[in-house]
């Protein structure tokens, strides 16, 4: 029965995991050296007075473990430090720049989910068929895909060659509003949208036909026939439920892997978010940026295996405490 | 929909189960290794029927083909872009049937070299992947207790930290080359083929010759060499191949992050170089598609010939 | 009165292998409130035959011949009242014991969905009948809505058998029902079968591998081999008398306690059954039959008559066409 200590125990993991988290950056960080050094290498011109003054700031004199506990409050009051490119506290660039990403992410997130789920079912029930067969190669293909690639071409062929759609940006530069905004926004999102949901929907449709055709050969699904249900509601009711569970935590788990490919896609349609935050963090190498992101994407992935755990818990009879 | 089985004929391949009595050599090694072949072969007539399979299998002799005779099909200076032979930014033409790229170099000759960086990395990034991976999954899975939530924890925490802002930061920090590419891929893709060989082991641990060889002394050296190991290698083998796919498509997106090695010549350096040059915004496509297809050709082929494996070490899904 | 009436079955697989002819020109009948016991190796085609009378196969397998439940042909049912069918006038007690229950849905909802899918109810009534099936069964009706896992193996089985009788059907058949149940739990399921067969006048047609369970069981007993019925006879005779050297066979098989003729001399049956494409000539049970003579490969054996209301399809039974015969 999912009970509380269940709960209980899922919960105390994520937070280790997310301790681990800070643990590892900040080792990685001061393990790759001064600070202030890392700075000068991104040719900040500083004087010796000044490189003083930082080192207080950045508390390099400190004594390691006290470095540690000033690092972990410091995040977890959300200052990462400022930009060595802009000068601008992280948090600031970063709280800027989440929303277009997570209409971007959230979205392509629940269309991939949704419609690979639809074609998978209907792949594995009708198998051999030639949706089934169509499908399945059509998924593969487009697993198969570099994603920032594929962005690329449909960037090329839609907004280039054929013009259908704007190539680039989050909204045009026309000062729009109510409807017409919002349908602004929607032209725009389109193409990296796509992108991202294509680059995903091939797995799930994938891992969801072979969930369902394992379900089919079990013999509660015989049973169901032998008693008369008719095929659609054998389907709606025992074997898609059953087969559901494995691709309803990977739709969780994945958000982990859209959330990472955004970084691409936003650079390739100059989409200001915070993947083309990050893009630009690694071009020159701006370590605070690429430091708070990495901590944030992985909070967020945390969170969402918790939750799928959790709601895993409640979905599938047979999860038993520890 | 769902039928009553059809009567159950004895598995055509059957690793490790033989059906009949073996050949005349006592000598035990020799009777391992005739049982070995027999399996082999059985394995070969079940996997030569599979479609994907054999599709995927033609496609990849092809591109390991191209990789291992670029040498002696492009020559080294055409590759310099100080010694480029062609005009910059060409179309396709009769000279240069992919045509140019910003130096002046046919994209034809980019994208057959490239092969060879490109399966370089998938190939060794999947050794370490596999190497680590297996080694953490059977120890945890066959010693159990502290080594194994040990173990796992360290698994579990590679599994939930997303693997590009992983990369990205591992990356940076290390700097970027054709090695650490390869380190950064195999640190973060090792985890997911030690869960799979974990579960495996665990399964394995239990069968009934495996408990009779303890029960005879064997060593522990003995019973992972002799008796787990070959037993978790069907697994191992369909998920390897599934790695190099990913492998690749990994270092794919490490180049286009722009931490791919600036030296060396792979289809994501390619494209990246391409992206980088403003290929998108003036509209070059020859240069863009050409790297980009021949990733996709690769991982299909990867990946056909992994679910061609699955499908045919795993009897319950096979098609009848 | 006749329940089941199954004329000249011929049930073909058809695989990528070629043709598997898994029931071949097979014949009887099960009267109301009767039970016939269907024995036999792993591969005879037993588990076949119960699959072809609620027409559960693909549609692929091929299935010649007459199957009439309650008079109707089941083979010429269009899909509506072939579902209409299932269930109602025939239900099968499947091998609980590992994966015939659906294990995210209660077994309470589970039973209630035979009960409204034949719209012989609406769901609280359905509910109150899935308690009193529960009880009949020897579970209490607490039971209701427990998961699969929560239940025990001999407990699945008995779900299983609730849910057969839930649309009162005529004929239950059971196919294998006690075969993965420990020894003291096959006891009590058979009892139990037993006695509800008795209660609700079931007509059953009991499908196992276990001889010894089927003369406890049935009324009549057939013996298959190779997709054909070899013997078949009065229960307690084909058991304790058998005519056919593989039903000999298969009685020696289990050897009962306290029965003399056990006693120091276990039998067993070498060899394997035919695969179903590579049947034998003449007699297919000659190669592992310990009184085969040389007629036995190029016979045309038949279901001749082996004693009073006993056939068996051997040359050695009283009604076998004389020796001269046979060889032409």
């Amino acid at each position: 029965m999912r009970s509380r200590r269940y709960l209980l125990r899922k919960v105390l993991q994520a937070a280790a995991t997310l301790a681990f988290v800070l643990a590892f950056n900040f080792v990685l960080f001061r393990a790759v050296g001064d600070p202030v050094k890392l700075l000068i290498r991104s040719s900040l011109r500083l004087d010796p007075q000044e490189q003083q003054l930082l080192r207080e700031e950045f508390g390099i004199d400190d004594p390691l473990p006290q470095q540690f506990v000033n690092y972990l409050g410091d995040s977890l009051r959300g200052e990462f430090g400022y930009s060595f490119i802009s000068g601008r506290p992280v948090i600031e660039s970063i709280t800027e720049k989440v929303w277009p990403t997570i209409l971007l992410v959230g979205t392509a997130t629940i269309l991939s989910t949704l419609f690979g789920i639809m074609i998978g079912i209907k792949g594995a029930w009708s198998r051999g068929s030639a949706f089934d067969t169509t499908s399945l190669l059509g998924s593969l293909t487009l697993y198969s895909m570099p994603e920032g690639w594929l962005g690329m071409i449909l960037l090329i062929t839609f907004a280039g060659t054929l013009g259908w759609l704007p190539a680039g940006g989050i909204e045009s530069s026309d000062r729009l509003s109510g409807f017409a905004h919002i349908l602004d926004l929607a032209k725009h999102l389109v193409l990296p949208c796509l992108t991202l949901t294509l680059g995903y929907i091939g797995e799930f449709a994938i891992i969801m036909r072979s969930s369902l055709l394992e379900v089919m050969g079990e013999d509660f699904v015989q049973t169901a026939r032998a008693k008369g249900v008719r095929d659609k509601d054998i389907r709606r009711k025992h074997a898609v439920p059953n087969a559901l569970l494995p691709t309803f935590t990977l739709a969780f788990y994945s958000v982990g892997f859209i959330l990472g490919g955004a970084v691409l896609i936003e650079q390739v349609f100059s989409y200001p978010g915070l993947g083309q935050l990050t893009y630009q963090a690694i071009e020159r190498n701006d370590y605070p940026v690429i430091q708070a992101v990495f901590l944030l994407s992985s909070a967020t992935v945390i969170l969402f295996n918790l939750l799928a755990d959790i709601l895993y818990g409640y979905l599938d009879p047979r999860v038993k405490e520890a | 929909m769902s039928t009553i089985e059809t009567p159950r004929q004895p598995s055509e391949f059957t690793v490790g189960v033989e059906a009949e009595p073996p050949p005349a050599p006592r000598d035990p090694k020799k009777i391992r290794w005739a049982r070995r072949r027999r399996a082999i072969t059985g394995f070969w007539r079940v996997y030569r029927k599979n479609k994907m399979g054999m599709v995927g299998l033609v496609l990849l002799g092809v591109f390991v083909l191209v990789a291992l005779a670029a040498p002696l099909m492009v020559s080294p200076d055409d590759l310099k872009p100080a010694t480029a032979p062609g005009i910059s930014f060409q179309p396709p033409s009769s000279e240069f049937p992919l045509g140019t790229d910003d130096f002046g170099r046919s994209v034809l000759d980019l994208v057959i070299y490239g092969s060879r960086i490109s399966l370089l990395v998938g190939f060794a990034a999947t050794v370490m992947t596999m190497v680590v991976g297996t080694a953490v999954g059977i120890a945890g899975g066959y010693y159990g207790g502290r080594v194994d939530t040990v173990m796992n924890a360290f698994t579990n925490w590679f599994l939930v930290i997303p693997w590009i802002p992983l990369a990205i930061v591992l990356a940076s920090i290390l700097g970027r080359s054709l090695f650490n590419t390869i380190l950064v891929i195999g640190l973060t893709s090792w985890a997911g083929t030690a869960r799979l060989v974990r579960a495996d082991t665990l399964s394995v641990k239990e069968r009934p010759y495996v408990e009779r060889a303890r029960a005879l002394g064997a060593s522990s050296w003995h019973l992972v060499t002799r008796h787990i190991l070959p037993n978790v290698m069907p697994v191992i083998f369909a998920n390897t191949v599934l790695t190099v796919a990913l492998s690749i498509l990994a270092e794919t997106t490490l180049a286009l992050l722009g931490l791919g090695d600036p030296l060396s010549v792979s289809w994501g350096t390619v494209i990246f170089d391409a992206f980088d040059a403003g290929a998108l915004s003036a509209g070059l496509w020859w240069w863009l598609i050409p790297p980009g297809v021949c990733i996709c050709l690769v991982t299909l082929a990867f990946t056909m010939c992994g679910y061609a494996l699955d499908e045919v070490l795993n009897p319950r899904i096979r098609e009848r | 009165m006749s329940v089941l009436s199954v004329r000249d079955l011929h049930v073909t697989y058809r695989t990528k292998g070629g043709d598997v002819p898994a029931v071949r020109d097979v014949t009887f009948d099960i009267d109301r409130g009767h039970v016939l016991g269907l024995a036999g190796e792993s591969g005879c085609g037993k588990s076949t035959i119960a699959g072809a009378i609620l027409r559960l196969h693909s549609a692929r397998t091929r299935i010649e011949g007459e199957i009439s439940l309650e008079g109707q042909d089941v083979l010429a049912l269009r899909p509506g009242p072939l579902r209409a069918v299932r269930w109602t006038g025939a239900s099968i007690i499947f091998q609980g014991a590992l994966h015939a229950l659906n294990p995210v849905r209660e077994v309470g909802d589970q039973i209630a969905e035979a009960i409204t899918v034949h719209k012989l109810a609406g769901e609280r009534e359905a509910r109150v009948r899935t308690a009193e099936l529960l009880e009949q069964v020897g579970l209490p009706a607490r039971r209701i809505d427990d998961y699969p896992h929560e239940l025990s193996g001999g407990q699945k089985q008995r779900v299983m058998i609730a849910m057969a009788l839930a649309c009162n059907p005529s004929l239950v058949i059971a196919d294998e029902p006690t075969t993965a149940l420990d020894v003291m739990v096959q006891a009590q399921v058979l009892q139990l079968l037993k006695s509800l067969q008795r209660e609700l006048g079931l007509a059953m047609l009991f499908i196992t591998h276990d001889l010894s369970v089927l003369a406890e069981v049935s009324d009549r007993i057939a013996i298959m081999y190779a997709g054909k019925i070899v013997e078949e006879g009065a229960a307690d005779r084909v058991f304790h008398e058998p005519a056919h050297p593989y039903t000999t066979a298969l009685a020696g098989a289990f050897p009962e306690i306290g029965d003399m003729r056990f006693r120091g001399k276990p039998s067993g049956l070498g060899g394997d059954p035919p695969d179903p494409q590579h049947i034998p000539s003449g007699c297919p049970f000659h190669p592992r039959c310990p009184v085969a003579i040389d007629a036995c490969p190029t016979l045309d054996v038949d279901l001749w008559s082996a004693g009073e209301d006993r056939r068996a399809a051997c040359i050695h039974v009283s009604g076998a066409p004389s020796f001269s015969e046979a060889s032409t």
